[in-house]
């Protein structure tokens, strides 16, 4: 009997596989349904800082404006006995997810700045989360802030968010640090017990006809996997963190990969918006068959068997393959 | 123990009352009693329970008939019914009433009362109202206070179940239905004490069932309808004993005694007032402080005005009394006198009793003030020997010379009360921070607050006043502060235009809200501002409340900012206590919408204090405080104005219209047009700004304009000598108009600001795309040129109509509109309808208006947006009623048709006389555009000319052959101008079109004359604060559908289309604009009834109103609101009569509903129905697209 399952923030989960923070964890059945299709945990949909601001900012407005101005219509919406704004919506739902499924459920936050919307680390947690991720999603555009600034307010932003909580925080991040190794072990000092790697960033777009910017939403591929792959295996053997692998999961080749840099499980939705759920146990099952083939007893036997550390030529993992890879090219010549 | 007082007006007073001791409760909005409907729906929305654990049934009806009438049945059927009402609304119900009242029903109706629409429509208070159901039978209570209008509700209601003669409960409009007032609430307990269940259960007994079946509603003859109505006197007889009684139970469980005809004064008074409402309360006040002084006079407030108990009144007068004045908050032209005083004559004399002198004289109409030191000067009359009869006080009546002289100077106001006075626009929050401030206030223990709110007659950039009295002692004092020791000015640009310091007693605190620190401000001061700080020796602060509410994200809100200043210098409270208790109404007011608001209120609250600073009053003008005087006070109007704008209208725009004696105004109610144009209003913060270079001359912007203030002309480059520096031009891209010159010309004076032209705007600039051909910059610095601009720019020649085509959007656009800077909200979605209406027909055009938003901005003086062009011509405007405006446009085009006819007839009788060259061409004119009217107009001029000229020959014709010719000649002289086309558009909202005026708008449809009738579609009851209507759609909130409405959205189109014979479109301005245009195009040409139904955004709708032409794409394209066309013209010529013309639904609705918060609002209340009834109004927009679809194919059409 092979046995897949992991330790991700402290927590046991059946097998590696999870399903990252997407659309279909807005509604329980869907969850219940990548439950039964073999899901380790899920990762909620992200509440984030803006709606936690921006929702409440808004219905004031909405309320206000216009009212109080003229005698005849000294407002103009009934005074509604409550509003379930998106925050509260969300932490319904956590408790709703929880009391349907077994596997655990972790809580998701998006937000970059230091604020009081913070404090929903703390809702999510008493209203059921096994965990927290911290997705911090920033792009910094104001050049008179430099990067040692940035990386200051997302250590503090960690700091502030494991002060809120005791359950298990992982901090969800992008690749663009300069050093990324060094941010790492910062925010792991300052309290995350975790790292999900990495997040993706979505570009907008230009309307020509239009001529307008537009947002877009590309499902990630399997080459989007090598990226946190190769920062997986340099950073799983030297940081004290469960690490979790996100974006190019799509097959049990790709998880069996981020098993072997080091990941403690490896996150999808890709995959799952675009074959669906079923595909879980798809993936679970080829999984199975693999490893079956390839004789390997459990998952943890696997886990960071490639990481940087653990390779003959660690090397391959910096920069002198970086040359080797552009030389490759050499063979398109014409 | 400590009593509760609770603030709170005198709307909620009632409404409190009557919710707990009603089952059913059947409502229409009317101001000022819409608050009481709509507390009763917020109160049943949460299940609050009535006297005996159910929740009573709410239901809005179409019209405040259709509420009697529901009325009506609830209580055959054995209900506790109720329902709340004023003004034209309560008269709609007076059928109803008196059928009530004839089958001796208990029910009690509360009115706000307010005037009745006479020679113009007043939504304030007088006794108007209640005084014309006095003959239905219903017993009247009035309230003087808000106190009153509590207690005495309860008596109505345990009354009317043991009299069974029906309740009106009646008090003030604004005066006490807005005013807040410290009140000590009735519990369950009393409501229990006084309602007899057994009563109850009696109403019930005699309800009409089929278990024990009886008939109501018999037709009477004569031989019995007499007796029979004489058979209940004795219930009327017994009625004022009851009610007494009922007062005594509640005086005895309360200490409050009421009287039903309540004296107070000296116990010796010779000289009397009698008089009710909230006008007896400012009566007694008076008598107190004058009794004190030793004067003997007294009065009596009258409670129970029906049944009128003679000798109940008897009892109240003191023997002493000499002379006895009544006064009436009414008028009843014609009549002996008012109907008080007529009830107070006849019961003297019904009690033999005699009283040397008893006068009559009228105060307070449409909540004119009535103050102490009017009610002196009516004591003062009455001291003389020959006390004028039929006077009025509160007025300078110069024409029949019935005004009482008073002292305004004349003042009882209680040192120790502190008198506060807010200016504010409507916009920055000034009045919800005061109700605020009142709450916490009189929530200290041993004191007493009173708020009470003016509003101006503007939609957009309306200026409140607040006035707040509080103090240890109640506050009786319903009438406006005179003397505050505490003005604030929550807008700098008010100093300009407005005297904010004319309430400022001697060594006021005056508090500023100034973009100016303490060392800069006094040299911005205008002078009158600072002779004032000067003369009165007041303490000046600043604070830039804008610059703090913008630091913690507020926006415009200042009005937190200047709360926490004026607790801080004004409200007697210490800091601290007071930020405190700032806090914790914050707390409480936004705790439901979000822990944010709540921090960046409380966080604006840290921040001001800090802020504000005392200015050092500068003796001269000069040196540190101030250089040289900086400009006056602008007049109110410019001096170019003609002198009835500058006489009349000036001082009302000033505020200042309480001084207009009443020769400066109409006797009938005819007022002058083209007077909006010189409010200048200066609102907005920033204007649009034309860019020549990318200018692509389309005409978009000028046409979505909610204002008409961006215009646009063609012009000989000639003209161009004397422009002034600055004005800017290019070549018109015009095929019709080769070598001519083009200005786009924004008018910055009268611009709100809203941006909806740069959204409109399809040009982007090519080098840098988020710059259009229109962008806003801040007004301020472009004000003097822009406006010298505006001015040359409208001395430029407008484009000659004839032969233009108008077809096109921006050919359209170079018509002058003649409804331009109207009051409505920034951004309106109504109001570029009305104006493309004019520019294409407006000088040609009657427009009957429905009361609503369109006649408020429409009518509501000082001034009107409609206006003439260079001929003088333009659009002919008036408003009836809210009910009957269909019927009262179809008496119009009656009319016009008739001299039309009249004219023809008088015409071909004497075509020899006339030539009947010119009478053939008159009787055959095409007038089916612009050239023929311009045509037909010339050779009406000829007529007239040759009539003329006919006439004056036979200047006194002997013959009578002769005189009779005269005579007829005469007669089509007069009538001559109607043998040019007249247009007849019918105007209103979807309150009118679709509920209260439904029956009439359908009649006049069906009746196929030549009417054409736009509504205006915001799908709720926009002028009254977002009432649904049956045009509200499908799980939109609005008030009375706070769960999402449940119904679909009447398809008011499709029911005229089944006619067959009327013109139908359905329009949305901001997703096709040629449509649009074509539809009013099609609509005007065709010869029949048209109409036309357009969708117009809304600021009840819960969008950025800059963004109301997107909302109307998404409607559009979501499916929600589909454009279409029918026009049976086109099936002779066997077209397709409907025309689609919006495509398949492109979106789902649900991002149309996410896009607007009053859908948003149900999903964020009740996520589940809110999701249920989008599934079902998704269902609904394929359903009624395929049956358009069908019937467009049915038609010949494509679908």
């Amino acid at each position: 009997m092979i046995d897949l399952t992991t330790r991700y923030l402290g927590l046991t989960l059946r097998n590696p596989l999870v399903a990252s923070a997407s659309p279909l964890s807005k509604r329980v059945e869907l969850v219940q349904r990548m439950e039964e299709a073999g899901a380790g945990a899920v990762v909620l949909y992200s509440l984030f800082e803006e709606q936690i601001l921006n929702e409440s900012h808004t219905l004031d407005h909405v309320l206000s404006r216009g009212s109080e101005s003229y005698a005849e219509a000294l407002s103009y919406y009934p005074d509604l006995p409550h509003y379930n704004l998106e925050p509260d919506r969300y932490l319904e739902h956590v408790r709703r997810v929880k009391q349907a499924v077994q596997i655990p459920v972790i809580g998701s936050l998006n937000g970059v700045s230091l604020g009081h919307w913070i404090e929903y680390a703390r809702k999510i947690e008493q209203a059921g989360a096994d965990a927290l991720e911290l997705n911090i999603y920033d792009l910094p555009t104001d050049p008179a802030v430099p990067s040692s600034t940035l990386e200051e307010i997302y250590v503090t932003l960690v700091g502030d968010v494991r002060r809120q909580i005791r359950i298990p925080l992982a901090v969800k991040l992008s690749p663009f640090f300069t050093a990324l190794p060094n941010v790492a072990r910062r925010l792991v000092e300052a309290g995350a017990d975790g790292l999900v790697l990495f997040n993706r960033f979505y570009q907008p777009d230009i309307d020509l006809e239009r001529l307008e910017v537009v947002p877009t939403v590309h499902l990630s591929r399997s080459e989007d996997l090598l990226l946190p792959l190769r920062w997986i295996a340099i950073l799983s053997g030297q940081i004290d963190a469960d690490f979790a692998l996100t974006g190019g999961v799509h097959s049990a080749q790709e998880v069996l990969k981020a098993m072997m840099v080091g990941a403690r499980v490896s996150m999808l939705a890709s995959e799952l918006l675009a074959h669906g759920i079923p595909r879980l146990s798809e993936i679970l099952h080829e999984l199975e068959h693999w490893m079956l083939e390839h004789e390997y007893e459990s998952i943890a036997q696997m886990q960071g068997s490639m990481s940087q550390r653990a390779v003959a030529e660690p090397a391959a993992y910096e920069r002198a393959q970086y040359m080797r890879a552009l030389n490759s090219f050499d063979r398109w010549l014409p | 123990m400590e009593q509760p007082w609770t603030t709170m007006d005198g709307n909620e007073a009632a409404a409190r009352v009557a919710h707990r001791l009603s089952e059913v409760i059947a409502i229409y909005p009317i101001t000022p009693s819409t608050p009481m409907g709509e507390l009763a729906d917020a109160w049943s929305a949460v299940a609050t329970p009535n006297l005996w654990g159910s929740v009573p049934t709410v239901v809005e009806l179409q019209s405040e008939g259709g509420a009697a009438g529901a009325i009506h049945g609830a209580l055959q059927a054995g209900a506790l019914a109720t329902t709340f009402t004023a003004s034209q609304g309560l008269l709609l119900m007076i059928p109803n009433m008196y059928k009530i009242a004839g089958e001796l029903t208990p029910t009690v109706f509360h009115v706000a009362a307010r005037s009745i629409a006479a020679q113009g429509l007043s939504i304030f208070g007088d006794h108007s109202d209640v005084m014309a159901v006095r003959g239905t039978g219903w017993a009247i209570l009035a309230s003087s206070t808000v106190q009153e209008a509590h207690d005495l509700a309860l008596i109505a209601h345990a009354a009317t179940l043991r009299a069974r003669v029906p309740f009106v409960h009646c008090f003030d409009g604004f005066r006490t239905s807005h005013e807040l007032n410290s009140v000590l609430p009735l519990g369950d307990a009393e409501l229990r004490a006084l309602i007899d269940t057994e009563l109850v259960r009696a109403h019930r007994a005699r309800a009409l069932t089929p278990d024990r079946p009886s008939i109501r509603g018999t037709a009477q003859n004569p031989d019995v309808y007499f007796q029979a109505r004489e058979t209940v006197n004795p219930f009327y007889a017994a009625c004022p004993a009851i009610v007494e009684r009922a007062m005594e139970q509640l005086g005895d469980l309360t200490g409050r005694r009421y009287r039903l005809f309540d004296y107070c004064g000296a116990e010796d008074a010779e000289r009397v007032l009698v008089l009710m409402g909230s006008g007896a309360e400012t009566a007694r006040e008076t008598v107190a402080a004058l009794a004190a002084r030793g004067e003997n006079v007294g009065v009596v407030t009258v409670r129970l005005f029906r049944p009128f108990s003679p000798e109940h009144l008897l009892a109240a007068l003191p023997p002493t009394t000499r002379a006895i004045a009544v006064l009436d908050r009414c008028k009843e032209p014609g009549s002996v006198g008012e109907p008080l005083y007529l009830d107070v004559v006849a019961a003297l004399q019904a009690g033999r009793r005699q009283i040397p002198t008893v006068i009559g004289g009228r105060y307070g109409l449409s909540s004119k003030e009535f103050t102490p030191a009017m009610v002196r000067a009516v004591f003062e009359e009455l001291a003389r020997p020959e006390p004028k009869n039929g006077f009025t006080v509160g007025i300078d009546d110069d024409v029949s010379h019935t005004s009482l002289a008073y002292d305004p100077a004349f003042s009882i106001e209680l040192p120790a009360t502190v008198r506060c006075v807010f200016w504010g626009l409507g916009s920055d929050g000034t009045v919800g921070a005061n109700k605020d401030s009142i709450g916490i206030i009189g929530a200290e223990p041993a004191t007493y607050a009173q708020g009470y709110f003016v509003y101006d007659s503007k939609k957009a950039g309306s200026v409140t006043v607040s006035h707040l009295r509080f103090g240890p002692q109640p506050i009786r004092a319903p009438y406006l502060i005179d003397t505050a020791g505490f003005v604030a000015c929550h807008q700098f640009a008010f100093l300009e235009r407005l005297d904010v310091l004319k309430l400022a007693a001697p060594g006021a605190t005056f508090l500023l809200n100034s973009p100016y620190g303490p060392d800069e401000v006094w040299a911005h001061l205008p002078t009158e501002v600072r002779q004032a700080i000067r003369a009165k020796g007041l303490r000046l602060f600043v604070i830039d409340a804008g610059q703090v509410a913008q630091s913690q994200g507020m926006g415009g809100r200042i009005n937190r900012v200047m709360q926490t200043c004026f607790f801080a210098l004004g409200s007697g409270m210490p800091r601290e206590q007071a930020i405190a208790k700032i806090k914790a109404s914050i707390e409480k007011t936004y705790g439901k919408r979000g822990p944010a608001v709540v921090r960046q209120n409380i966080a604006a609250v840290d921040a001001s204090l800090a802020e504000l600073r005392e200015v050092s009053v500068a003796d001269e003008d000069s040196g540190r405080n101030g250089t040289a005087a900086t400009e006056a006070r602008r007049p109110p109007v410019p001096s170019a104005a003609p002198a009835f704008v500058r006489q009349v209208l000036g001082p009302m725009i000033a505020g200042e219209g309480d001084r207009l004696p009443v020769s400066a105004l109409p006797c009938d109610g005819a007022y002058p047009t083209g007077t909006a144009r010189w409010e200048k209003r200066n609102l907005a913060v920033e204007i649009p700004v034309w860019e020549p270079d990318l200018c692509i001359q389309c005409g978009k912007c000028s046409m979505v304009c909610p204002h008409a203030v961006i215009r646009s002309k063609v012009y000989a480059p000639t003209l161009l000598a004397g422009a002034p520096e600055g004005f800017l031009t290019t070549e018109a891209r015009f095929k019709e108009f080769p070598e001519l010159r083009y200005t786009l010309q924004v008018a910055p004076e009268d611009c709100t600001g809203c941006g909806i032209c740069v959204e409109a705007c399809p040009v982007k600039d090519k080098r840098q795309v988020g710059r259009k051909a229109i962008n806003m910059a801040p007004q301020a610095p472009l004000r003097e040129q822009e406006r010298a601009n505006w001015d040359f720019f409208l001395g430029l020649p407008d484009v000659e109509r004839a032969g233009l085509n108008l077809g096109t959007i921006k050919n359209s656009q170079l018509m002058i509109p003649l409804f331009e800077f109207s009051g409505a909200c920034s951004g309106c979605g109504e109001t570029p309808y009305i104006k493309l209406l004019t520019q294409l027909f407006g000088d040609r055009t009657m427009i009957a208006n429905a009361t609503g938003c369109s006649s408020i901005y429409g009518g509501n003086l000082p001034t009107t947006p409609y206006t003439v062009n260079h001929e003088g011509r333009g659009p002919a405007w008036a408003n009836s009623l809210f009910e009957d405006n269909a019927e009262f446009g179809l008496g119009m085009r009656l009319a016009l048709d008739n001299q039309c006819e009249q004219a023809e007839g008088l015409l071909r009788a004497h075509a020899a006389l006339v030539g009947p060259e010119l009478a053939d061409a008159l009787l055959a004119a095409d007038q089916h555009d612009e050239a023929g009217i311009a045509q037909q107009r010339e050779r009406v001029g000829l007529l007239k000319l040759q009539l003329r000229e006919l006439l004056q020959a036979q200047a006194a014709p002997r013959d009578a052959f002769v005189a009779a010719e005269c005579d007829a000649l005469n007669q089509l002289l007069a009538l001559a101008d109607a043998l040019v086309r007249k247009s007849v558009w019918i105007v209103g909202g979807d309150g009118w079109a679709y509920d209260i005026g439904f029956g009439g708008l359908d009649h006049v449809l069906a009746s196929g004359r030549n009417v054409k009738v736009l509504v205006l579609d915001t799908e709720v009851y926009s002028n009254t604060g977002g009432q649904a209507s049956k045009a509200t759609p499908l799980g939109a909130v609005a008030k009375f559908a706070a769960r999402g409405k449940a119904s679909p959205k009447k398809d008011l189109g499709l029911l005229a289309m089944a006619y067959g014979s009327v013109y139908v479109a359905r329009v949305a301005m901001g997703a096709d604009d040629q449509q649009t245009l074509k539809a009013f195009l099609e609509a005007e040409a065709y010869d029949g009834p048209a109409l036309i139904i357009a969708y117009s955004h809304c600021i009840a709708h819960g969008i950025e109103m800059r963004k109301g032409l997107e909302q109307q794409k998404l409607a559009v394209q979501s499916g929600a609101w589909s454009l279409y066309r029918f026009n049976p013209a086109l099936a002779d010529a066997g077209g397709p009569v409907l025309s689609i013309d919006s495509k398949a639904p492109t979106i789902p609705l649900e991002q149309y509903y996410q896009s607007e918060a009053r859908f948003r609002v149900l999903a964020q209340s009740d996520t589940a129905r809110a999701a249920e009834l989008q599934a079902q109004a998704q269902r609904e927009v394929r359903t009624r697209r395929a049956a358009l679809e069908r019937l467009a194919a049915e038609q010949g059409g494509p679908a």
